[in-house]
């Protein structure tokens, strides 16, 4: 198995690996090594490849931050790097609001193992992928909103992707929202050139306190030569309030795998994704949303468009435990294929064990409505633009979702350009022309 | 303006016109009645372009050029206008965006700029009042969730915005209340000019009450089978469609 020359080069390097852990994190590395090889890894085949990883921390000569500028117009936000799989923080930023941490989670393990103990020390891994992340995580970020604050300004995580020949980065994420807390965290996955290939493992833990509410936006515009494999463990306390969108607007494989945790009476999920893809791209959204105890609501919806011979994927678990009565919990799939070879793989799925709960699912996958064309061509729309336009009010309601202003503003002119064809990745196809 | 020569179009293999022929003036208005499946909607939907029929023989020309070769966005471009007889819903496209590309496709065909979008909006302002639709219009989807009054309301408000030199109506008067009626047709008569000319496709005299023809055809089986002054309508009125099929001897 690829899994073994892994758990060899951490066998090698375990001193580096384990330096500056607390017992409780390095205990996790031992289960993580024991459940790697149970499972398959998502798109195992982009393992294989002789990448280079970063055992001894060996810094970046250079300015990380010039290699990448955010082009959003208006937002403001506090902004952070994962640099490959290193964090760093942007140079001369506001200062935080009382009582909240954003930092290098390895510092973190240093600095506050108090407040990451709890979290991590019951955690289990469950997947592959995750057992993965879990042997080699070395470093990502730390949030920590502490009780009763409320951030304004969103946080900006940009994982960028910079290498001269393949490259692998393996990067922990841990977000502590405290109750009454509120925080807006954008992570914008960024892949450098498109010469090398690249392969990363990211794992994000967030943390709902009671009544808290959290916005988690994950934006992919990198390259064809990129697997990105990402997974998303939300859980969520009572009356806290989540909003989460996965847009993946160019990428080569990208595999988004999100386990939301609902535990508390009036918690609330809004779960939404959106995936353009074309050429060979393959982009795969895999959720589970597991309503563990009665009175909580999820709301998922996620829309794919497909051309040339792209794939998508979506598979949607609602889990309803027993106790879960009054559960709410709706998810909607819709899909367009443009082209012929374009492929889409849905498998829509609920789990209902308790008998008073409202659930509803849909899936289709259809092409643009014809008759719909014709209405527009007969108003003198040319063909062209009527199937952007008609691209564009398909995918809007994903968008619906987005708070931060500046962030829909831009997502808009993105998507629209990203369906125009505006785009160095990718060139020639109906989505694009 | 417009020349139908022998016109037949077909469907699945299946000949539904068999034989049109037709000539419209600048300044007139022409109204095509006749029994149901007699081909009167393919006939609209064969002028406009729509891509699901077949012209098998015949020629139109409009104003000089050969309308059958031009694609249907061009059509419209060049002048032609069709009401619906049943609006597309077209979910997440506002009508302010739906118009300001087809005006401003109109304006790059005639070789204008394109509107900014105030100008657009002020136009739009104007043009809603002839058919008395409400402020709301511009930022609702395309047709979704109107009326059906609305929804024939809001064709005549886009024939207003494109100032088409001919207008086809398909039974603009489906569906619609007598209120409805009239503002349809007050609109439609409002942007009559001597310039422009209409076809009014109708089963039933009510609309015609309204917007007065100058021709009557009665077309049945795919054939224009009477053509005459607006007094046939009367005719029709009185003794249906019967004695039209007596006529062609069956």
């Amino acid at each position: 198995m690829v899994q073994d020359s892994y758990i060899a080069l951490f066998k090698e390097n375990e001193a580096l690996f384990q330096q500056n852990l607390p017992a409780w994190r390095q205990q996790v590395r031992s289960v993580a090594m024991q459940k790697l090889t149970q499972h398959e890894l998502t798109f195992a085949a982009a393992y294989a490849l002789d990448y280079g990883l970063n055992p001894a921390r060996l810094p970046f000569k250079g300015d990380p931050f010039g290699l990448f500028m955010c082009d959003i117009p208006g937002i403001t936000t506090y902004n952070y790097l994962v640099f490959n799989d290193s964090f760093y923080a942007q140079p001369n930023m506001p200062e935080l609001p009382s009582g909240v941490i954003i930092c290098s989670l390895a510092h973190a393990f240093v600095h506050y193992p108090s407040l990451l103990e709890p979290y991590i020390r019951q955690y289990s891994v469950d997947s592959s992928d995750v057992a993965f992340n879990q042997l080699l995580a070395q470093d990502g970020m730390f949030l920590y909103v502490p009780d009763g604050v409320q951030m304004e300004r969103p946080i900006q995580l940009v994982n960028l992707m910079y290498g001269a020949s393949d490259m692998m980065a393996v990067s922990h994420n841990v977000a502590i929202i405290g109750e009454n807390a509120k925080a807006q965290v954008l992570v914008c996955d960024h892949a450098y050139g498109n010469q090398v290939n690249y392969l990363s493992n990211r794992f994000t833990q967030v943390f709902v306190g009671k009544n808290a509410t959290y916005e988690h936006y994950k934006l992919e515009s990198s390259s064809a030569k990129t697997t990105n494999i990402s997974t998303l463990h939300i859980s969520q306390e009572a009356d806290s309030q989540v909003l989460s969108n996965l847009i993946t607007l160019a990428n080569g494989k990208t595999h988004n795998h999100v386990e939301a945790h609902l535990n508390g009476k009036g918690a609330y999920l809004s779960l939404n994704g959106l995936g353009l893809g074309c050429q060979k791209e393959r982009i795969e959204n895999h959720t589970f949303i597991h309503h563990n105890v009665a009175g909580a609501t999820s709301n998922e919806l996620f829309k794919y468009v497909l051309d040339d011979e792209a794939e998508g994927d979506f598979y949607g678990l609602i889990n309803v435990l027993q106790d879960a009565q009054q559960t709410k919990a709706y998810q909607t799939n819709r899909n367009l294929c443009l082209s012929d070879a374009a492929r889409m793989f849905t498998r829509p799925q609920l789990e209902i064990y308790a008998d008073d709960v409202t659930c509803n699912h849909g899936a289709t996958v259809g092409q643009l409505d014809e008759n719909a064309l014709f209405y527009m061509r007969s108003r003198g729309i040319d063909p062209q633009e009527a199937r952007m336009l008609l691209m564009f009010a398909f995918v809007h309601d994903v968008l619906d979702n987005v708070r931060i202003e500046p962030l829909k503003d831009r997502l808009q002119l993105l998507i629209e350009r990203r369906l125009r064809g505006d785009n160095t990745h990718c060139n020639g196809c109906k989505i694009c022309r | 303006m417009l020349e139908i020569v022998n016109l037949h179009a077909e469907v699945n293999g299946k000949e539904i016109l068999r034989g049109i022929n037709l000539s419209v003036k600048a300044g007139e208005v022409h109204a095509i009645m006749g029994p149901n499946g007699s081909g009167k909607s393919m006939l609209s939907a064969v002028l406009a372009g729509h891509p699901a029929f077949t012209v098998t023989q015949g020629s139109v020309t409009f104003n000089g050029k050969d309308l059958l070769a031009m694609p249907a966005e061009e059509r419209s471009r060049a002048g032609l206008f069709l009401s619906f007889q049943y609006p597309v819903e077209i979910p997440g496209v506002s009508m302010v965006n739906f118009m300001r590309a087809a005006v401003n496709e109109h304006r790059k065909y005639k070789g204008q700029d394109p509107l900014s979008a105030g100008e657009f909006l002020k136009m739009m302002r104007a043009k809603k009042d002839i058919v008395e639709l409400d402020n709301k219009l511009a930022n609702r989807s395309v047709n979704e969730g109107f009326s059906g009054g609305e929804k024939k309301r809001n064709e005549i408000f886009q024939m207003a915005m494109l100032e088409p030199c001919l207008s086809i109506l398909d039974e603009t008067d489906s569906g619609l209340d007598i209120d409805a009626l009239r503002i349809v047709a007050s609109g439609v008569n409002q942007l009559k000019t001597p310039q422009n000319a209409s076809i009014v496709i109708t089963h039933y005299q009510r609309l015609l009450d309204y917007i007065v023809p100058d021709i009557v055809h009665i077309l049945y089986k795919g054939r224009i089978v009477k053509t005459a002054g607006r007094e046939l309508v009367a005719v029709l009125e009185e003794q249906g469609y019967d004695w039209i099929k007596k006529e062609v001897g069956e």
